[in-house]
């Protein structure tokens, strides 16, 4: 794994992706997670308040963290395919594998700044809620890894990445992974959840998978995800005009 | 000696048909891919590049198949036609993450190299941001540079350009051919292609209508009769070689212009040959003799229209 990260390509990953308009929309999730613990905090600060799970757990998974890994994971290579200047890095002999796996990793360790750090400090600023607020970082840190990798290869595989993922997150996670059982299955979310359930077990944050499942799926994903993106990227073709 | 080849190349996009069965070998020097646009220029120079793989035929670079093949790059340099760079980084900074990328074992030598090679040396330690349009074109030449590839792809170089920054680009790729390098760019330009390439590879409706020097081009198009401006000391020696042409096998038509005569012939190899015995044999003082539609213009026009027929 470590041959295949290439330090020169995450570092122009990182500055190129902070560089951009989009990286402000990265820490609006956040704030409002942050901001709306304090308003409760102040207002609900009774012991036994369900409300800790309740907005870390459905907030904090359903909107936080899937929505900044989408926009993270759709601009570190996305966006660099958008505008062209992708060209330039892949212009080199540089492994597509070695590019889709630092791209991932960058994803992965800002949407872990971006949202799971965050989820932890909010956790912690909830009152009586530390265990719960490790096992939501926890949650979090694995989920992180496993949205970046799909967000990644979705934006190398169709131009409607963040539509696709908007998509997934809102109508697959959010709707359907809450009503019928089965689509828990293909759900990140519900893989996080069952993370940190099994870490602190809370029948309110609604997990719907064991560890066991959870890690496992979690684990295929992400690889095939990864796997899929570099055989895509192998394959990359300008956009071109017919004559 | 790294070339390129082209065997029975088609590119389509669903039913439309952008690159028809081209076939050529692109070698050392600098070679012009000439063409109006939406003639197929960038497909190839993407195709070539290896971001774009050919629906039908073989293409190769060096000998080897440059789609799919991230290890042609290391031979290969391309500078596209899209402005974006990554604009946060100096220019420096800019040629060094790409050596960097390329592995190179003297990462200072090298981009250093590349930054002089294209005159960039001044302007290297700003950001690209600030750069001009030209200067964002040479900064891109000198990262396609920096690991001394032995053929160089350009896309539309000149887009953009000022005519001072055009002059410079040229002069380097000149130089970079005349060095032994294979270079291809691609122009619907044709003071461009003129002149900073004699072979070129006219590219029209998808098709390849003309290869090589286009002087020689111009000179197998036996349908269309060469063009010559001739000049003498005075008008009654004009009019006098004028009917010593008329008669000759080889002269279609001879004008008047008032400067000298303007002579159409169907055998560009029998006046050359013969136009100077003739003016000396008759007396009279030849002072000028002026092919007129021989210049890459005439060329294209002639094939453009050849393929519009």
């Amino acid at each position: 794994m470590s041959s295949l990260f290439n330090p020169v390509v995450a570092a122009l990953t990182f500055r190129a992706t902070l560089g951009r308009r989009r990286a402000i929309l990265f820490a609006i999730p956040a704030v409002i997670l942050i901001a709306l613990t304090l308003v409760l905090r102040a207002t609900h600060p009774a012991a036994g308040a369900l409300w800790p799970s309740n907005v870390l757990g459905d907030f904090g998974f359903s909107v936080l963290l899937p929505l900044t890994a989408l926009i993270i994971g759709t601009s570190v290579l996305g966006a660099e395919i958008d505008d062209g200047s992708a060209i330039h890095l892949l212009a080199t002999p540089v492994p597509r594998s070695s590019v889709i796996v630092t791209k991932f990793a960058v994803s992965a360790v800002m949407t872990m700044v971006f949202a799971a750090l965050p989820e932890l400090i909010a956790g912690l600023l909830a009152p009586h809620s530390t265990k719960l607020a490790f096992a939501l970082f926890v949650g979090a840190l694995v989920g992180s890894v496993i949205y970046s990798a799909v967000f990644v290869a979705a934006s190398v595989l169709t131009s409607r990445a963040i539509a696709v993922g908007l998509l997934y997150v809102l109508i697959w996670e959010g709707l359907l992974g809450n009503i019928v059982g089965g689509a828990r299955i293909l759900s990140v979310a519900h893989y996080s959840l069952g993370v940190a359930n099994a870490i602190y077990p809370d029948k309110n944050l609604m997990a719907g998978l064991t560890l066991a499942t959870s890690v496992i799926l979690g684990t295929i994903v992400t690889v095939g995800a990864l796997i899929l993106a570099t055989r895509r990227l192998a394959a990359f073709a300008i956009k071109g005009e017919p004559a | 000696m790294s070339a390129i080849e082209l065997s029975n190349v088609s590119r389509w996009y669903g039913n439309v048909v952008a690159v028809n069965d081209i076939t050529m070998t692109i070698g050392p020097g600098v070679t012009g891919l000439l063409g109006p646009n939406g003639a197929g220029k960038s497909t190839i120079i993407h195709m070539i590049a290896g971001f774009l793989g050919p629906s039908k035929g073989t293409l190769t670079v060096d000998g080897r198949p440059s789609w799919e093949n991230p290890g042609v790059y290391k031979v290969l340099g391309l500078v596209p036609e899209r402005d974006s760079v990554y604009a946060f980084l100096t220019g420096e900074q800019f040629v060094r993450a790409t050596a960097k990328l390329h592995k190179l074992p003297d990462l200072a030598g090298a981009t250093r190299r590349a930054i002089e090679m294209t005159d960039m040396a001044d302007a290297a330690d700003r950001k690209i941001s600030t750069y001009s349009k030209g200067m964002r074109q040479r900064i891109k030449v000198a990262a396609a540079l920096v690991h001394d590839p032995q053929i160089l792809l350009l896309d539309e170089p000149f887009n953009g350009m000022d005519p001072r920054q055009r002059i410079h680009m040229m002069d380097l790729l000149a130089k970079l051919g005349t060095e032994g390098r294979t270079i291809l760019f691609s122009s619907h330009i044709l003071e461009e292609v003129e002149r900073l390439s004699g072979t070129i590879q006219v590219m029209v409706a998808g098709r390849l209508a003309a290869s090589g020097d286009f002087r020689a081009i111009r000179r197998l198009m036996t349908s269309r009769p060469h063009v010559f401006n001739v000049r003498t000391s005075s008008a009654s020696d004009d009019r006098r070689l004028a009917a010593v042409l008329v008669g000759r096998p080889f002269t279609n038509a001879v004008e008047l212009t008032g400067k000298g005569l303007q002579v159409r012939t169907s055998d560009f190899g029998a006046f050359c040959g013969q136009i100077a015995a003739l003016t000396r044999d008759n007396g009279i003082a030849l002072r000028e003799l002026l092919p007129t539609d021989e210049s890459l213009e005439s060329v294209f026009g002639y094939l453009l229209s050849d393929q519009a027929n």
